[in-house]
């Protein structure tokens, strides 16, 4: 599996995820800076955690206007897999990619600790490794992760089975107290209608070896590899 | 040409800032807040000097970046003289 991991002015999970990926697949994916007009041949685009552009003007609305993302944007439309991790989460909204979109956390606080989270699907190329339903720990470090959606999208989103991951608290009860930004439906991921995009606020690459606490991000990139060889 | 350009939310869309700043203005004993709505305000000047055709150049920046109209609304006023 070749990755191409996008690097923002601003961006701070790149290596982060390149390390991740790197161990777990044995090949180093290729770092893409913005600027530049394409990704090369590759199985899977990842746009990185951090703070492009400052946040300046809103979450990832500068970066969704980066001169790659036109080539991003038309290569996610035929179907390359497409992975945005927490301000990648908020350039894919912004680009339209995904619909809805982040806003400031309810309490207004940057909020930095591990969340439980339930896989809602495991038939994907990201989740194929997971169990149905399970409760995983992945660690959330945002000030806006909070998932907004008009009444009809969300609506679309549940019909269509298009949520990923939903915050819940450690047995996978599905309540507002475990929900930590006041995203709604508890959302804390999604897909795009065709499956190859997800975008999600919590950091798999953060929870990848023992060492660092834990393995339940591990077994995305496990699942990417498995899908994408 | 000046072109101020108010970004507001939408109804129904929650704004914990807004909220914030009404506690903090009603720990500061002004009463009667009945809400608290924060926004954004951007001033351009444009090179351009037709109104119709910069209005149109504005809404363009509008619905491409300046606001997001899942949950903003915008509005513009264009100043000649500005």
């Amino acid at each position: 599996m070749q990755a191409s991991v996008i690097v923002f002015p601003g961006s701070n999970c790149d290596r982060d995820v390149a390390v991740a990926i790197k161990n777990i697949t044995g090949r180093m994916p290729e770092m893409v800076w913005h600027g530049d007009a394409e990704v090369s041949k590759t199985d899977i685009i990842i746009l990185p955690g951090g703070f492009s552009y400052g946040d300046y003007l809103r979450s990832g609305a500068m970066a969704a206007h980066s001169p790659i993302m036109k080539d991003i944007i038309a290569k996610a439309k035929h179907g390359t897999p497409v992975l945005g991790i927490c301000n990648g989460f908020q350039i894919l909204t912004e680009t339209g990619l995904l619909p809805g979109l982040l806003m400031p956390n309810a309490s207004l606080k940057f909020i930095c600790r591990n969340v439980n989270l339930r896989v809602e699907r495991t038939d994907t190329i990201f989740t194929n490794r997971y169990e149905h339903r399970g409760v995983i720990t992945i660690p959330i470090a945002n000030h806006d992760g909070n998932y907004f959606a008009d009444d009809d999208t969300l609506a679309e989103l549940e019909d269509n089975d298009r949520v990923a991951f939903r915050y819940v608290g450690e047995k996978g009860e599905l309540e507002d107290r475990h929900n930590p930004n006041g995203s709604r439906n508890n959302i804390a991921g999604i897909y795009n209608k065709r499956g190859n995009i997800l975008g999600l606020m919590p950091h798999p690459e953060r929870l990848v070896e023992q060492i660092l606490g834990g393995c339940d991000g591990r077994l995305m990139f496990e699942s990417l590899l498995e899908a994408l060889h | 040409m000046k072109a101020t350009i108010r970004i507001t939310l939408k109804n129904g869309v929650l704004d914990p800032q807004g909220k914030a700043i009404q506690n903090a203005l009603g720990s500061l004993g002004f009463d009667g807040i009945e809400n608290v709505r924060q926004g954004k305000l951007i001033e351009l000047h444009l090179a351009q000097s037709d109104p119709e055709k910069a209005g149109a150049e504005i809404t363009e920046m509008c619905e491409k970046l300046l606001a997001n109209t899942v949950i903003e609304n915008y509005s513009f006023e264009l100043d000649e003289q500005g």
